[in-house]
């Protein structure tokens, strides 16, 4: 079929969505057409709703369509050397089928984006990160040649598998061994129809709670959609989408790009992008490898000092502080930061955020100043914080192997 | 020999709680539960390989999440999960669902009655607006209306101050609402019978009213005025069973140095000189204590555990008199497979939530009848949950436990006790009733429990098996509540104390009785309050 006879069909085909290999599974159960886009793709915001697929999250398992992440695969002798110097981590020390989590800045030390490289081989890697990122892979080559970058975004397809039950049907499913899969750990198995359908499974995820990633070629996407689905039947499986990742998220206390920070290659303002510093993501930023990109901008970010600080907020009340401003009296005279990401957490029971303070403001009270409506009417309170050093939500299951029985 | 700072009788939530408030504030306290494991009313027992039942309440929307959070109860392994999806099935087979969506939950009401579709907005409205009022004075001591302390004044003003903002209007249809049955509450509103014998069920759950019976519209807002994080008459299961909430709140007592004794039953409280000073266990044991908590109700705590000679005349009278009548049963039952209901689309969402077998208005009232004639429903009013559906703990994959509660049950025949043939008929007549709108149901049963209120009795020591420790009518609420005078846990025995359901805010798995006491005994030693507020002041 040429474009020209789409078009005679579906005047709109130019506007419309990309759909995920997913999809005809998905749209049958997205029962109130809540559909929303990330990367070209028909996505969905949720299902059926957004608190019972939280639930579902934390108390049996779900399925998370990640297709429409940007996925990339670095071969060659050079892809370690080259990944190393875009990373701010030393991934010279991952071994092979292991993840790990990573982000890489600008020359000013910004961050552009964060994502997980699998090391699938001795000189192959998977990159997978939010936003399209070839261009900034592509520039990242400078100096080396024995490398090749192939965009596998659309034809890898990916669903991410999280919640209590999720080790169990999986074994149900036929995975042998999978219980034994460590934190951050890749495996592969047969989904048994032909020998392509190689599976990869890592055990990874962006909830907190026990899971794992599924990946496969596209074409045979339903099939494992289909096995899975049959497999999870008894063990409450249900799809969930962007508005329950968001809430896993953030009681997992992980960031979200467009929330927490701003992607430095897309940012307009001086400074109203990040350092990883500011992010709280100190760990990620190894100063005893050799060079990396935004280095020298790094140690002058670490020795200065951070202005601001990412942090984890335990809020009074119930009221849930979206796009707070914190301050540091209860009279909300001096202003001390914002908040980033709020809600009210279903599991813990608490009034929970994520927050960016100045780092000066740290050691004294913080009161946010929180707006709701009641009825068509705002109001406002204002209401206490408390520093958490900890996730609001962290499971021992998520980091047990074997994971043990739901 | 230990004295204790204070002895709580009873390991049910309410005693829990109040103990691990009273351990917080820095108090040596030793609960005492007369059966081998703890939790009371809100227990999860494997009572078949595999399966966990809640053997007695079964879902939780009351339970008050300040104090879910204070406790950090979460930490000490609660999860509560919110359950979908509620069937109705009336006498004739017709079926009315619950959809999760306002617009979808709308058509099918107007597929019943354009009338009753338009309604439902009005009747949801006005519930929110009394319940939320309510909801308010759960965490708080109800005031003494006849004193003259600052601290009861300034109470009465406040809830005087509550009850104007509703405007006059609202005021006087309140003060009528709580005497109301709720069939005539239901028919200011509705026309359509199912829809009104969906809505009149939960004001009939656990009392000894039928729903014409004037006070049964409050008891329908005792149970719609929960929530599971704000979503009001919501209603969640505790992940792992009932027994979950006690266990949390058991492990945080102990966290905080408390102690729990288990297979210790309390044959008297012990009073020495007007003071209760202890407790003499069914083993002959004595301990000692400062404060005595009595977690059992009224009745059971004044008539059957404390010496007549040792309470001021009148108080024996009011505690054998207090309203506690039995009315419902429950039937636990272990399902090899989840079971399929006539007329009920094949919708993961709406098929294995809860179900009402309400039949009609008629035929709930009918029910009631039996009851009043000492016999158990011939055609009872069933309020079932299939936990399993929602909870991966409770039961082996692919097969389920279901959680039957039944209205009515007597706790006394007009033939005679109960004996286990008449228990099993009962349990019998539940099962037929099921069968009837799920044709096959008989075949997936691989075990089952029936309990009457004999058996409710028996095992938790709730007075003629009422889950709520007494009746929730206007007599026995807020200042009322368990007798006028005594309604803010204090009793006429000095050091003496109650905090569970029988006193304010009533039945219910909310922990607020238990709180709310130990809140009124830490003034009483003045020592700092450990107590939170309610959560809920600005909706």
């Amino acid at each position: 079929m040429t474009s020209s006879q789409v078009d005679i069909k579906d005047p709109f085909a130019g506007e419309r969505l990309k759909e995920s290999p997913f999809h005809p599974r998905q749209a049958l159960l997205n029962l109130r057409d809540a559909w929303s886009s990330w990367n070209g793709y028909k996505f969905a915001d949720y299902y059926y709703d957004e608190e019972y697929e939280y639930f579902c999250i934390r108390n049996s398992c779900a399925t998370y369509d990640i297709c429409p992440m940007q996925k990339y695969v670095i071969t060659g002798p050079d892809a370690e050397a080259m990944l190393n110097r875009m990373v701010t981590r030393d991934i010279s020390k991952l071994k092979e089928n292991r993840v790990t989590y990573v982000c890489w800045c600008t020359d000013e030390g910004r961050m552009i984006d964060d994502g997980t490289i699998f090391k699938m081989g001795p000189d192959r890697f998977l990159l997978t990160c939010g936003s399209p990122s070839l261009a900034w892979l592509r520039k990242s080559t400078f100096g080396f040649d024995q490398l090749e970058i192939s965009d596998v975004s659309d034809s890898l397809a990916a669903l991410s598998f999280q919640g209590p039950t999720t080790c169990e049907v999986l074994k149900k499913m036929g995975l042998v061994g999978i219980e034994d899969l460590k934190p951050f750990c890749i495996s592969y198995f047969s989904l048994g129809s032909d020998d392509n359908n190689r599976l990869m499974v890592s055990r990874t995820g962006f909830t907190g709670d026990l899971g794992y990633e599924l990946w496969i070629e596209k074409a045979y996407a339903l099939e494992l959609w289909d096995k899975l689905y049959a497999a999870g039947e008894d063990y409450g499986i249900q799809p969930y989408g962007e508005a329950a990742t968001n809430m896993a998220r953030l009681e997992a206390g992980f960031i979200m790009p467009g929330m927490e920070f701003n992607e430095a290659l897309k940012t307009v303002h001086y400074q109203y992008d990040q350092t990883p510093f500011e992010l709280n993501l100190d760990w990620l930023v190894d100063f005893k490898k050799p060079h990396f990109n935004g280095r020298s901008a790094l140690l002058e970010a670490r020795d200065q000092g951070a202005e601001y600080t990412l942090v984890k907020l335990d809020i009074e009340g119930n009221k849930p502080a979206e796009e707070s401003f914190l301050y540091s009296d209860k009279e909300c005279s001096k202003e001390i930061g914002y908040v980033t990401s709020a809600m009210w957490s279903p599991v813990v029971k608490a009034n929970i955020a994520l927050a960016m303070v100045m780092t000066s403001a740290l050691d004294g009270d913080i009161w946010a100043e929180i707006y709701y409506s009641k009825e068509l009417r705002h109001h406002s309170k204002v209401a206490q914080c408390t520093f958490q050093t900890h996730p609001f939500w962290s499971p021992k299951r998520a980091r047990a192997t074997p994971p043990g029985l739901y | 020999m230990t004295k204790y700072d204070a002895i709580i009788i009873g390991a049910g939530h309410n005693g829990l709680t109040n103990a691990a408030y009273l351990a917080k504030a820095g108090l040596n306290v030793l609960v005492v539960e007369k059966n081998e494991y703890i939790g009371g009313a809100a227990v999860t027992r494997e009572m078949h390989d595999g399966w966990f039942y809640s053997s007695c309440s079964y879902v939780c929307s009351m339970m008050r999440q300040s104090i879910h959070r204070d406790l950090n109860l979460t930490k000490h392994g609660l999860v509560l999960v919110p359950y979908l999806g509620t069937v109705v099935f009336a006498d004739n087979g017709d079926t009315m669902v619950s959809y999760n969506s306002e617009e979808a939950e709308y058509n099918q009401l107007r597929r019943r009655s354009p009338h009753d579709a338009d309604a439902m907005f009005r009747f949801q409205a006005d519930l929110a607006r009394y319940a939320q009022l309510i909801r308010k004075t759960l965490l708080r001591t109800p005031p003494d209306p006849t004193s003259f302390r600052p601290r009861d004044i300034k109470e009465l003003l406040w809830l005087a101050k509550e009850f104007w903002s509703l405007g006059e209007k609202e005021l006087y249809e309140y003060i009528r609402f709580f005497t109301m049955s709720a069939a005539d509450f239901l028919d200011d509103y509705f026309e359509d019978d199912l829809i009104k014998a969906a809505m009149a069920s939960p004001g009939v759950i656990g009392t000894a009213l039928g729903v014409y019976s004037p006070g049964s519209a409050y008891i329908l807002l005792h149970h719609v005025m929960g929530d599971v994080d704000g979503n009001i008459g919501a209603w969640g299961l505790a992940r792992g069973g009932m027994g979950a909430i006690s266990h949390a709140i058991a492990s945080a007592l102990t966290e905080h140095g408390g102690e729990i004794r288990t297979n210790a039953g309390v044959d008297k409280i012990t009073v020495k000189n007007g003071k209760a000073v202890g407790v003499v266990l069914d083993n002959g044991d004595e301990l000692h204590a400062d404060i005595v908590v009595s977690n059992m109700d009224a009745k059971r705590t004044f008539t059957q555990c404390m010496d007549k000679n040792d309470l001021p005349p009148g108080i024996y009278d009011k505690a054998k008199n207090f309203k506690i009548r039995g009315s419902s049963g429950k039937v636990n039952i272990a399902l090899s497979g989840l079971p399929k209901f006539n007329n009920v689309p094949d919708n993961r969402y709406i098929n294995r939530g809860g179900q009402g077998f309400v039949g009609s208005m008629e035929t709930m009232e009918r029910a009631y009848d039996c009851w009043k004639h000492g016999r158990w429903s011939e055609d009872p009013f069933i309020e079932s949950v299939i936990p399993s559906a929602w909870d991966p703990t409770v039961a082996p994959p692919g097969q389920h436990w279901m959680s039957n509660f039944v209205q009515y049950c007597p706790p006394v025949l007009a033939d005679g006790p109960w004996t286990p043939e008449k228990r099993d008929a009962f349990g019998q007549t539940v099962i037929n009733k099921i069968e009837r709108y799920s044709p096959g149901f008989k075949d997936l049963i691989v075990h089952m429990e029936v309990r009457t209120p004999h058996e409710i009795e028996a095992e938790v020591g709730l007075t003629e098996g009422n889950i709520f420790q007494g009746e929730l009518t206007i007599d026995q609420l807020l200042f009322n509540r368990p007798f006028p005078g005594y309604a803010q846990y204090r009793m006429p025995i000095k050091n003496m104390y109650m905090c569970g359901s029988s006193t304010h805010p009533g039945g219910g798995v909310s922990s607020a009785c238990g709180a709310n006491a130990a809140r009124e005994i830490l003034i009483d030693l003045k020592r700092p309050n450990t107590v939170p507020e309610d959560d809920f002041y600005d909706e």
